[in-house]
């Protein structure tokens, strides 16, 4: 055991670090701390950059455009991004699920089409797993896909799918036997957003913003060879999308949570509505030394899942742990942020606070308990697939 | 980075689980918490020959043995002598206890005195003079158990003999049984002043915080086994109880506690044992996450058992008041907060 970088992890660090320096430029960390919205062509220039530069994809094969780097490289990816406040890649999605999933079940094909330009954030990935009437019951899908010559013809609606307005490609589950039981009656589509009949609407979350979409699916038609694994196993190529989801997601946490700790420590210092430097309060110091223990023991217990993930290949279940504890600290930090700010709270533009920062960053953490698996989803999946208690269901 | 332990070290850790399942199942445990002398005084001699008390283990290997220990509630000073004292010992101490000879614990504390081991010879009024000591120091963990006592006077450390002096010895009913507090009353009581100085008790507690930590996450992991076979059999209303929700959550939040508390328990035993810069922050935190982690978890099991676990019969009251000393040892979780927000906030 040795929580320090090794002499490669710590030359991959410090070039890391100077480039991210370089190329943010010295009026990046420095920036407003809230401004702008998503710009889809900046972010996908910034995705460009770390792709030229190797930074995206550091731990896949290399043989599929990856960095073939071990698992501790994309941490430290994460943590020097979120040290100076780097934007994001911009297929978060595809990076994170849809990747790690044509590794692992597509054909050869599928690979040499998808992978290159999910990595360059030429092509954009969303999700289409959760339905209207079926969000945490995934086995419950009733999207419709019937083969027709050599076409799935793809009936149905899909909700809160992140980035589908700009997305190029979906990760689709659709049902293709009705009379199968429910979860064997399940396929995984890969499903071009530009075809016909497919139709995105933004869904306007409490914060105001689009972030999340419904698609519509109406006679979609999709060749038949963009299916990951055979009819009928999309519930087990689903479950390696999951696992990918809520282990390496970890990391990313880990590196937002820590900025927001930062973002909160600088509010505390400063003079409140009362006047008064929250910083100087026992409770205040109380509650944020709470959050940096949080931090910390998420951290370490990525990096113990890490581990794992570094012998098997495949996340544990203990990633459930971090995202279930992840969104319980972010929505406590920002409710503190919430007490600090007062009624000025209330103001979302000029005259708030950050210019409504944190306004907007605290009704945003009441979906981080929702989505990626409610929390009362996790707590059943720790109960029964890590402690071994019987199912509730 | 590497954050798993050695193969060396979990083979360490199979063995000791060996060791600790034969010697101490949990009837042995009741038996022997709930004996006038409060362990088998064997005991110490086969950890000698297992070399739990060899004094080339570091911090790492202590940390996997304290774990285990937790987990079992082994009744024996070895956190006292081990953890506690082992950054203090002189070649004479360090000798006798690898010997499985001598069993050494730490007085600091004193009535309207210290109460925290650092700075505790600061307003000490135990004082020394032409080799002897006189004062009164409280809350001495395994006093009873210590062949040998280093005390806190206000001028430096010394080692006193207690198991030469009996006398100075008086024991008080503790909760956790199996780590019992005592009184050490000195009056001109011969004692032998240590090469350590006072600024090695830093040392010392932060070693202490970090191996009990470690063993906090022990009596966690014991706690969720508890209430996860139990609420694997028991039935109610004609359903296993594990298989309700409210029952279920109770058992997840405190798998989610345990990992926590293991993830910032190892961190600071990593710290400790590599004199990291983060070991005082790493060893608060670890304080903050383990110990309170491990009352939290104690309490769920408590809870999840029903009226069973409220009896004194089962098992679980020993790992929860052994959870509450180490929550209560060196400033519970609001003091370790405080320290830490000392340092982010400054």
């Amino acid at each position: 055991m040795d929580f320090r970088d090794t002499a490669d992890e710590a030359e991959f660090r410090g070039t890391l670090r100077r480039w991210l320096e370089t190329t943010l430029g010295p009026d990046w960390v420095s920036r407003p701390t809230f401004g702008g919205g998503f710009n889809e062509a900046e972010s996908k220039a910034w995705s460009k950059q770390l792709y030229d530069a190797g930074y995206v994809g550091l731990t896949w094969p290399k043989e599929y455009g990856g960095g073939g780097a071990p698992h501790t490289y994309q941490g430290i990816f994460l943590e020097e991004s979120a040290r100076i406040g780097a934007p994001a890649h911009v297929g978060g999605i595809g990076l994170g699920m849809a990747g790690p999933t044509i590794i692992a079940w597509g054909t050869d094909e599928q690979k040499k089409r998808y992978l290159a330009p999910l990595l360059s954030g030429e092509e954009v990935w969303c999700q289409g797993f959760s339905e209207p009437g079926s969000g945490s019951d995934m086995g419950a899908a009733k999207t419709r896909a019937v083969l027709d010559g050599d076409e799935w013809v793809v009936n149905g609606q899909k909700v809160w799918s992140s980035w589908a307005h700009i997305a190029d490609w979906c990760i689709l589950v659709v049902r293709t036997d009705p009379d199968a039981e429910k979860h064997r009656g399940l396929s995984y589509l890969l499903v071009d957003m530009h075809s016909p009949g497919v139709e995105v609407r933004p869904l306007k979350q409490i914060t105001g913003d689009p972030e999340f979409n419904e698609i519509f699916f109406t006679d979609v038609r999709v060749p038949r060879e963009s299916m990951l694994g055979q009819p009928g196993e999309g519930w087990n190529v689903a479950m390696t999308t999951l696992l990918h989801e809520r282990g390496t997601l970890g990391f990313s946490l880990t590196a937002g949570l820590e900025q927001s700790l930062n973002q909160i420590i600088k509010l505390a210092k400063q003079p409140g509505p009362d006047g008064q430097i929250a910083a100087d309060d026992p409770v205040v110091r109380d509650q944020i030394a709470q959050l940096w223990v949080d931090l910390q023991a998420l951290r370490f217990t990525n990096y113990r899942s890490l581990t794992a993930l570094q012998k098997t290949g495949v996340p544990g279940p203990e990633g459930s742990v971090a995202k279930l504890h992840w969104s319980e600290t972010n929505q406590r930090l920002t409710s503190l942020a919430q007490q600090l700010n007062g009624l000025a709270h209330q103001l979302d533009a000029e005259g708030g606070v950050w210019d409504g920062y944190w306004a907007y960053q605290q009704l945003r953490s009441r979906g981080n308990t929702i989505e990626a698996g409610t929390s009362e989803i996790l707590r059943n999946i720790i109960a029964e697939r890590v402690v071994g208690l019987p199912k509730s269901r | 980075m590497d954050f798993a332990f050695s193969d060396e070290q979990e083979l360490l850790r199979a063995s000791a689980k060996d060791y600790l399942a034969d010697r101490f199942p949990a009837a042995r445990i009741v038996e022997l918490a709930d004996s006038d002398a409060g362990w088998d005084s064997n005991t110490w001699k086969e950890l000698a020959d297992l070399g739990w008390l060899d004094p080339e283990l570091g911090a790492l290997e202590h940390a996997v043995l304290a774990e285990e220990s937790g987990y079992t509630l082994l009744p024996a000073p070895w956190w006292s002598t081990i953890g506690l004292c082992g950054a203090l010992l002189d070649s004479e101490l360090r000798d006798g206890v690898a010997a499985g000879e001598r069993r050494v614990s730490l007085a600091w504390a004193e009535t309207d005195g210290p109460s925290s081991i650092s700075g505790a010879a600061n307003d000490s009024a135990t004082s020394a003079e032409h080799g002897t000591i006189t004062g009164t120091k409280v809350q001495v963990p395994d006093l009873g158990l210590a062949t040998d006592v280093i005390v806190v006077a206000n001028d430096g450390l010394y080692a006193v003999d207690v198991a030469a002096n009996p006398e100075t010895v008086i024991m008080r009913s503790t909760i956790d049984r199996t780590r019992r507090l005592g009184e050490l009353v000195l009056s001109g009581t011969p004692a032998r002043k240590l090469d350590a100085g006072l600024d090695a008790l830093a040392t010392a507690r932060r070693n202490a915080l970090a191996l009990l930590a470690c063993e906090s996450v022990g009596v966690a992991q014991r706690a969720l086994d508890e209430a996860a076979s139990y609420t694997k059999e028991r039935q109610q209303f004609g359903r296993i109880i594990g298989t309700y929700q409210g029952v279920s959550h109770r058992v997840s939040n405190t798998f989610v506690a345990l990992q926590l508390a293991r993830s910032m328990a190892y961190w600071a035993a990593w710290a400790v044992s590599a004199g990291s810069d983060d070991a005082e922050a790493a060893v608060s935190g670890a304080k903050v996450s383990a110990g309170e982690g491990a009352v939290f978890a104690c309490e769920q099991s408590i809870q999840a058992h029903g009226g069973i676990g409220f009896t004194w019969e089962h098992i679980l009251h020993r790992y929860y008041k052994r959870a509450q000393w180490n929550n209560g040892f060196e400033g519970s979780g609001r003091q370790h907060r405080a320290a830490i927000a000392d340092k982010i906030l400054a």
